[in-house]
């Protein structure tokens, strides 16, 4: 299964509205990367809206891709990050921290915006 | 109130299988959002320690009924190499695998109750519950 990855200007935008197995997960960190590679996209929002669980691994995968798209000089920002999820992971003792993140889309291309360009 | 439903985890796809089964259950039981992910992240932290450390085992999920209260029980076994120091591993923040497996702390954490049995070269059982509120 691949996720996919849609091109809108300088962005990608990924919205993730499948079950995460570990492959996918895994494919998904090697597509993007290659796709900001090809486009030389310099922002990226994952939308977590319809995630309805993080457990460690997904957590470990989205904190890694953020530190590896950071590497080719996109910033990532996890969007829609539903309050159930928010407990859980601080519950299981993750804190994602350093990882950008916005209420919704919206708020999150507000944020990479700004972030471009000041 | 008894529905009991297992899964067997020898590789990454069973892992999905589980969390499903925990989803479904809960959800049917009326456990709430928070908790529904509650219980639906700590099977799968369970069924990633089995597929990590012991390769073979199982979670078994059930709904059972104890003194007026009703609750969902977990229970995670496997023929691993066991754990030899629990004290260790239920220290937060420990790690054989770099951060992939889960932290046993972490599951306790998410649950209410939790209980874990381990003989080395023999297995390990974890039996954890969340109370219906």
């Amino acid at each position: 299964m691949r996720i996919p990855i849609l091109k809108l200007y300088e962005y990608l935008l990924i919205t993730i509205q499948v079950e995460l197995d570990d492959r996918t997960a895994i494919q998904f960190q090697e597509d993007l990367l290659d796709k900001i590679h090809e486009t030389g996209a310099k922002g990226v929002v994952i939308d977590l809206t319809t995630v309805d669980m993080i457990d460690s691994y997904i957590a470990k995968i989205l904190d890694d891709v953020v530190k590896m798209s950071a590497l080719l000089g996109a910033k990532v920002v996890l969007t829609g990050i539903r309050p159930a999820v928010a407990i859980t992971l601080i519950d299981l003792g993750i804190n994602l921290k350093g990882v950008p993140t916005s209420l919704d889309l919206e708020k999150g291309l507000e944020k990479l915006q700004q972030e471009l360009e000041g | 109130m008894e529905t009991q439903a297992s899964v067997k985890i020898r590789n990454e796809w069973d892992i999905v299988q589980a969390r499903q089964l925990g989803r479904e259950l809960s959800k049917e039981m009326g456990f709430g959002q928070v908790d529904q992910a509650r219980i639906t992240t700590a099977i799968s932290e369970l069924a990633r320690n089995i597929y990590l450390y012991a390769q073979n085992g199982e979670i078994d999920v059930e709904a059972f009924g104890k003194v007026g209260r009703i609750g969902l029980k977990i229970i995670s076994t496997d023929q691993g190499p066991g754990i030899s120091d629990i004290r260790l591993v239920m220290q937060d923040g420990y790690t054989t695998s770099g951060g992939l497996g889960a932290g046993l702390p972490g599951v306790k954490r998410l649950m209410d109750d939790f209980k874990i049995h381990s003989q080395e070269g023999r297995g390990t059982e974890i039996v954890a519950i969340k109370w219906l509120r």
